[in-house]
């Protein structure tokens, strides 16, 4: 069968060789880049704009930015059709390409992320490392836990206070660094779209920084989300902990934190989302008032066809109810957990109707192709562009956000 | 120990010696020496479609499968044909079943979805059929995108893909405003015509032009001014497909008509 075939549906005159061969996987690759690049902005809002509410999230987004990152390759190995060779765009890049950027972009912010995390988390190695040093009659886990840490440390054990400023000096520098090549990845990866002359739907100028705002609002989002879940467990641990460690917070004192956190990034969320439902309109309006030559075709597809993913899911459940909620008064956690899920799904679907709505109409605008995500895999190739293949992606950045929380702890005092 | 002075005078002395024989591969580089004794391109291909000629048999079609290990069954090909039904309302109905492998054998035009429309006869204002192929551009979107470089333009116009280097990520299938490339079925790689360049430049025809029996499709080079298929690209009315994209196509029409897509 040929690659596409089992998705695709065509309808109308539809060129023979047009499938839908940009699938999930091209979903949730700029949704994952999107998440990396929106928690990094969130962490530096603080370490940069010094916005000392947001201190507690601060720390927690950074790290899960970098937990997220290896994921925003994912889904691209697992769409390569030759994914043995994909190491080639690093290798041999052919620069008139957009995705030969890839490369370099990635690793540059890869080093951003880590060397920050680096001098975040130092005195962190250093004491950690001493403190397993201490230990005379180290077990297995020790050993290893004291090799780990002194390697972390890079032999940098200088903890004084001179050496630590000088460690928040650089993270300043860094985050700074950071914001412009983290807006730089994902808008790159909106001018791998854009840029795309041959389809009518994705070339826009404007591609690049609707990507970019829609992805600060989804990094926000997870972030938030998934601070309020870590929080609602940190509450239960404490009650649970309570006489065994009475230095740790109160469940009061987590509680007033949490939402004092969660009002003041909400409303950072909210700016971010006004700024990308505007250029979205932006965008749908001139097309609609030039109306050249493709504009049959997309105001079918737009209108009609996804009528129900573009205005329904996306503008109405994941933007205008959030809106609505977050702008309600007396923010509750409840009701915070309720938008910003719905502000991440609103997001995502923008990215479906992005990828696979570009790919709804045939380039001779004289038919369509009607996309159906393979659910239960019945071949390595609907597996990895399946529903299984996405969740996989969805899921890995949480298991290395608990990974990385065993060496870089988000929450410093837990126990 | 080494003065300021030295050092710099040193490490100026050091870059320009290294400069000199790098200057000097820039002087013997083989491809300029090569350009500079042929006076540049001798050979650029270019295609001419007559569709008043096409008859829609899919012979063409059928050939090139063959010719090109491309799986006889699978939906995808390298050329093929659409057949343009223009009815008194109007309205434009275009069909290429299989890409017209097995010819147009019945009136009723297929829609999708395994189903088919029956426009009558006298509903019918003009019906023609115009074979599709790679339309080998100047300016080629595809060679553009590759983020590997596995797919390049040769010297005589013709564009390549290396199925050794190709990662197959389908960012120049996204990028053809033609869609004439797809991922060959046994190799997972990048596929599209390439003008039969394993026969043209050994001298034959494309395997689709010796399957015609019409004339409708030939092959020439641009460059030779008494080659026939440039005379009648110089002289007559010819027309490409979707010139707005900048591609510069190089496969040219005769009796193209506004309904073509």
């Amino acid at each position: 069968m040929v690659h596409g075939e089992a998705w695709t549906l065509k309808e109308f005159f539809v060129y023979p060789n047009e499938y839908i061969y940009w699938t999930i996987q091209i979903v949730m690759y700029p949704f994952m880049t999107g998440l990396v690049a929106g928690a990094f902005v969130l962490s530096s809002l603080y370490h940069v704009f010094g916005v000392k509410q947001l201190k507690d999230i601060a720390r927690f987004s950074l790290v899960f930015s970098f937990a997220l990152l290896p994921v925003a390759m994912l889904p691209l190995m697992l769409h390569l059709q030759q994914p043995q060779r994909g190491i080639a765009v690093m290798l041999t890049p052919h620069f008139t390409s957009a995705i030969a950027a890839f490369g370099i972009v990635f690793s540059t912010y890869g080093m951003i992320v880590a060397s920050e995390l680096w001098f975040v988390y130092r005195k962190h190695f250093v004491e950690s490392a001493l403190a397993l040093r201490a230990v005379t009659q180290r077990s297995l886990g020790q050993q290893l836990a004291h090799l780990l840490f002194s390697a972390l440390t890079l032999g940098a054990m200088d903890i004084s206070e001179e050496a630590l400023q000088a460690d928040e000096r650089a993270v300043k520098k860094l985050a700074g660094a950071g914001i412009p090549v983290a807006c730089f990845l994902h808008g790159y990866a909106g001018f791998i779209f854009g840029s795309v002359k041959a389809n009518a739907l994705w070339m826009t100028p404007l591609m690049p920084v609707i990507f970019i705002c829609s992805a600060v609002v989804s990094g926000i989002a997870l972030c938030m989300l998934t601070y309020i879940v870590t929080m609602e467990l940190r509450k239960i641990l404490a009650a649970r902990k309570k006489q065994k460690y009475p230095e740790l917070p109160s469940v009061e004192e987590l509680k007033s934190v949490e939402a004092n956190v969660v009002t003041i990034t909400a409303r950072y969320l909210l700016m971010f989302m006004v700024a990308a439902i505007t250029l979205e309109l932006l965008d749908l309006v001139f097309r609609g008032y030039t109306a050249v030559k493709s504009w049959d075709i997309l105001r079918n597809v737009i209108y009609e066809r996804d009528f129900v993913n573009i205005f329904v899911i996306q503008y109405g459940l994941g933007n205008l109810l959030p809106f609505i909620l977050f702008l309600m008064p007396r923010l509750s956690i409840r009701r915070a957990v309720l938008a910003t899920s719905l502000v991440i799904l609103g997001v995502f679907m923008m990215r479906w109707n992005v990828v696979i709505g570009g790919q709804a109409f045939s380039s001779s605008f004289s038919g369509f192709m009607h996309y159906t995500l393979p659910i239960w895999p019945t071949s390595v190739e609907t597996f990895k562009e399946g529903f299984f293949g996405a969740a996989l992606v969805g899921l890995v950045p949480f298991f290395l956000f608990w990974l990385l929380n065993k060496v870089m702890p988000v929450f410093k005092e837990t126990h | 120990m080494i003065s300021r002075r030295n050092f710099c005078r040193k490490s100026l002395l050091l870059a320009g010696g290294l400069a000199i024989p790098l200057a000097a591969l820039e002087l013997f580089d083989p491809r300029r020496l090569n350009a500079e004794k042929i006076e540049g391109k001798k050979v650029r291909w270019v295609f001419l479609v007559d569709t008043q000629k096409c008859v829609g048999c899919g012979l063409c079609v059928k050939e090139c499968k063959i010719e090109n290990e491309i799986p006889y069954d699978a939906n995808v090909t390298r050329t093929w044909v659409e057949r343009y039904i223009v009815t008194k309302d109007g309205k434009t109905h275009i069909d290429s079943p299989k890409g017209a492998r097995d010819g147009f054998n019945t009136t009723k035009v297929d829609i999708g979805h395994g189903k088919l429309e029956d426009i009558a006869n006298e509903q019918i204002n003009k019906a023609f059929f115009v074979p599709k192929l790679c339309n080998q551009c100047d300016n080629p979107p595809c060679v553009q995108v590759c983020p590997v470089g596995a797919t390049y333009q040769t010297e005589d116009g013709v564009v390549l893909v290396d199925r050794k280097w190709c990662i197959g990520c389908g960012y120049c299938i996204m990028g053809c405003p033609y869609g004439v490339r797809f991922f060959h079925p046994v190799h997972h790689v990048a596929e599209k015509c390439n003008f039969c360049y394993h026969r043209i430049t050994k001298g034959m025809q494309t395997g689709c032009i010796d399957a015609c029996a019409f004339d409708a499709r030939r092959i020439g080079n641009i460059l030779d001014p008494e080659d026939p298929v440039t005379r009648i690209i110089m002289t007559e009315r010819v027309n490409v497909l979707k010139e707005e994209y900048g591609t510069k196509p190089q496969v040219f029409y005769l009796g193209l008509t506004k309904e073509v897509r």
